[in-house]
C-alpha cells in the first residue's frame, strides 16, 4: 500500500514563503484527508510540491507499493484549481490525454474502455462528445476529475474539486472519491472549504493557517469553536448530535482571520 | 439500468473510432483540394496548358515536347511546390505558435518573425551589405534568415525571464514588428530609387523567386521538423488544457515549449527568407484546421499543413488568373481573397473554435 510522509517541506516562491515545516505523520492509502485553511494558506502550493512539479525545502516521502499492476512504483496526481480551457477538444479526448502520453499513435480498445469507465463511474457518459469550451464551470470539474481518475494515481491530489458543483454533484463526487480509497487503496488529499463537508467525507483533517501546519487529526477533534476563531476568525459552534455527524454552524466574525 | 448505461459505454467507444475515421476522411478530402488547385497552378501561366497536358508532362517527361517540359519543370514546377511548401511550413509554424503560446493571434507574422525577415532582406537590397561573406546569389535570403532567426531568439531570451507569460510574448512580438517595420522604413528613406523598389517587390512576396534549390532547402526543413511534431502530438494536444493540467499529466511543459518555440522560428524564417512576406498564412491556415478538424494534433498539424499548403496553391492561381499576363505579388491575393473567406467561415461556424 501507498503511503505519504511529509518532514519538514516547505515552498517558497522567490523571498516569499508560502509554507515552512511542514511534518506529518504517515498517510496511508485508503484514507481521505481533507486539507483545509484560510485562502492563500498553501493548500495548491502543498498540493504541488507533493506532486513534484515545484521544489522546496524538506522531503516529500512517498513510498510502498502501487497496487496497479505494472507499475514499479507510486504516482501521485494534481488535479488543479478549475480553470477555463478553450481548445477545440472534446471531453472524450480530453480524457485520453490524460494518460496517453509519449509511446505510439494509436489508441487500444484497453485505453478506450477506461475512458468508458471513467465516464460511467462519473455519470457523465453524455458529455463524452460535447467541446471542452461548451462545458459549464461544475461540468468543467467534472471532465477535470475524471481526468485525474483516469490516471489511476496512488495518491490523489484534488485542489478544490467541489468548488463548482451543485449539492447533488458534491455528494457524488465526495462518495465516489472516498470510495476510491477504500476499494483501491488510494490515498486522497483534498482540499476543500466546506467544514461540513469535509467532517463527513474525511477519515483525517489536516488545517493549514499562516503557511504552516496548525492541526492534522481525526475530524471530530480538530475542527473545534477554537481552531475556527483562530483560523478563520469566526465565532462558531460545532454541533455533536448521538449518532449524527457533527456540523458547523457559523454565528458570526471575531476579530482578525490568519 | 445498468443495460442503457453500458451501451451508453460502447457507443462511446465507438463514436471515438468514427470520430477519427471521419477525421481520416476530411485530411483526404484537403489533400484532394491541394492536389487539384496545384494541377491547375502548373497549367496557367503564359502559355496555358490542359490538364492531361500537365500530367503527361509530369509523369512522361521525354513524350512530350520540348517546350512544354521546360515551362512545366523548370519554370513552374519549383514555383508549384515552392507555394505548397511554403503554405505547409508557415501553416504548422503558426498552429505551433499558438498552441504553445496559447493564442489565436499568434503567427510568424505577428510575432515579427516576417517584418524582421523583411528588415534583414531591405539591408541587403539597399546597401548591399551581406550578414555573411559567402553566396552572392543567396545574399538577400541568407540576411532574411539571419534577422529573423535573431528576431525569434530574442524573443526566447525574453520569454525565459521569470515572470513572463505566454501573453506577454505575443506583446513582445507586437514590439517587434512596429521596430523592425520602423528600422525597415529608415532604410527605405535612405534608399535609391531602384533599390526602392526592389524592397517594397520583396515585401509584398513572390512566389516567382523561387528555384530548385530554395524548394530543396525549404522542404528540407520542413521534412526535418515533421518527425518531431509527430513525436511530441500528445504532449502538445495536452499543452492546450493548461500548463497546470499538462505538468500534472507528467509533461515538462517549460521544456516543450522552448523546443518547439526554436523549430517553429527555423521552420517560419527560411520559406519567408525565400518568397518574402506572406502573413496570412501562418494564421489562418491552422484557424481553418482547427474549425474542421479539432485540435488533436495527430489530425491538426497535417490538416494545418494541407489547409495552409491549398490556400497558397490556390492564391498562386488566382494571382495567375486576374489580368492574363500579369502576375500578382502573392500576399495580395491570400489577404483580400482569404480575408473574406476566413471571415465567413468563423461568421457561419456553429462550433465555437478559439
Amino acid at each position: 500500500m501507498v503511503t505519504l510522509r511529509l518532514d519538514g517541506v516547505g515552498v517558497s516562491y522567490g523571498r516569499r514563503r508560502v509554507l515552512e515545516g511542514i511534518t506529518t505523520p504517515v498517510l496511508a492509502g485508503g484514507e481521505v484527508v481533507a486539507v483545509v485553511g484560510p485562502n492563500a494558506a498553501g493548500k495548491s502550493s502543498l498540493f504541488r510540491r507533493i506532486a513534484g512539479l515545484i521544489a522546496g525545502v524538506g522531503e516529500v516521502a512517498i513510498e510502498g507499493r502501487s497496487p496497479v499492476a505494472g507499475r514499479s512504483r507510486p504516482s501521485a496526481c494534481y488535479l488543479p484549481q478549475d480553470t477555463a480551457v478553450n481548445a477545440v477538444l472534446t471531453v472524450y479526448e480530453s480524457i485520453l490525454l490524460a494518460f496517453k502520453q509519449g509511446g505510439s499513435w494509436s489508441v487500444s480498445d484497453d485505453e478506450l474502455k477506461r475512458i468508458d469507465t471513467v465516464l460511467r463511474e462519473l455519470e457523465i457518459e453524455d458529455l463524452a462528445f460535447r467541446g471542452l469550451g461548451e462545458l459549464s464551470g461544475g461540468q468543467r470539474q467534472l471532465v477535470s476529475i475524471a481526468q485525474t481518475l483516469a490516471r489511476e494515481p496512488d495518491i490523489l491530489l484534488l485542489d478544490e474539486p467541489t468548488s463548482a458543483l451543485d449539492l447533488h454533484r458534491q455528494f457524488e463526487v465526495l462518495s465516489l472519491v472516498q470510495r476510491l480509497a477504500r476499494e483501491r487503496g488510494m490515498l486522497v488529499l483534498i482540499s476543500i472549504h466546506d467544514l461540513n463537508q469535509a467532517l463527513r467525507f474525511a477519515d483525517r483533517v489536516m488545517v493549514l493557517a499562516r503557511s504552516r501546519l496548525v492541526a492534522l487529526g481525526a475530524p471530530r477533534e480538530i475542527v473545534t469553536p477554537a481552531l475556527l476563531a483562530d483560523v478563520y476568525g469566526v465565532r462558531a459552534r460545532v454541533e455533536v448530535l448521538e449518532g449524527e455527524l457533527p456540523y458547523v454552524v457559523v454565528e458570526g466574525a471575531a476579530g482578525r482571520a490568519a | 439500468m445498468t443495460v442503457t448505461v453500458a451501451r451508453d459505454a460502447m457507443q462511446a467507444r465507438f463514436a471515438y473510432r468514427a470520430l477519427t475515421f471521419r477525421r481520416r476522411l476530411i485530411l483526404l478530402g484537403l489533400f484532394g483540394l491541394l492536389l487539384a488547385s496545384f494541377v491547375v497552378d502548373l497549367m496557367l501561366g503564359p502559355a496555358r496548358y490542359s490538364a492531361s497536358q500537365v500530367l503527361q508532362a509530369l509523369f512522361d517527361p521525354t513524350g512530350v515536347p520540348a517546350a512544354l517540359r521546360v515551362v512545366i519543370w523548370d519554370i513552374r514546377l519549383p514555383v508549384a511546390l515552392m507555394a505548397v511548401v511554403t503554405g505547409a511550413s508557415l501553416a504548422v509554424a503558426g498552429a505551433q505558435m499558438q498552441t504553445i503560446l496559447n493564442n489565436p493571434l499568434a503567427s510568424p507574422f505577428t510575432l515579427g518573425i516576417s517584418a524582421a525577415a523583411s528588415f534583414g532582406a531591405a539591408l541587403a537590397l539597399v546597401f548591399g551589405v551581406g550578414l555573411l561573406p559567402i553566396a552572392a546569389d543567396y545574399i538577400v535570403s541568407i540576411n532574411a534568415f539571419i534577422v529573423a532567426m535573431g528576431a525569434a531568439l530574442l524573443i526566447h531570451l525574453l520569454s525565459q525571464a521569470r515572470g513572463v507569460t505566454t501573453e506577454t510574448v505575443i506583446l513582445l512580438g507586437i514590439a517587434l514588428v512596429f521596430t523592425f517595420n520602423a528600422l525597415l522604413a529608415l532604410l527605405q528613406f535612405f534608399a535609391s530609387e531602384q533599390a526602392l523598389g526592389a524592397v517594397v517587390f520583396w515585401m509584398m512576396g513572390s512566389l516567382t523567386k523561387a528555384s530548385w534549390n530554395k524548394l530543396a532547402i525549404t522542404a528540407g526543413v520542413f521534412a526535418l521538423s515533421l518527425p518531431f511534431f509527430f513525436h511530441r502530438a500528445w504532449a502538445l494536444t495536452t499543452l492546450r488544457l493548461g500548463d497546470d493540467k499538462a505538468a500534472s499529466f507528467g509533461i515538462n511543459v517549460k521544456r516543450l515549449r522552448l523546443e518547439i518555440m526554436l523549430l517553429v522560428s527555423l521552420l517560419a524564417a527560411v520559406p519567408v527568407s525565400f518568397v518574402g512576406t506572406i502573413g496570412f498564412i501562418g494564421l489562418v491556415g491552422p484557424h481553418i484546421a482547427r474549425m474542421v478538424i479539432g485540435e488533436d494534433q495527430r489530425f491538426f498539424v497535417p490538416a494545418s499543413a494541407l489547409a495552409g499548403a491549398a490556400i497558397l496553391s490556390a492564391s498562386s492561381v488566382v494571382s495567375k488568373s486576374l489580368i492574363p499576363g500579369l502576375i500578382f505579388p502573392i500576399s495580395i491575393v491570400t489577404a483580400l481573397i482569404g480575408v473574406p473567406f476566413f471571415f465567413s467561415l468563423i461568421m457561419t461556424s456553429r462550433k465555437r473554435s478559439w
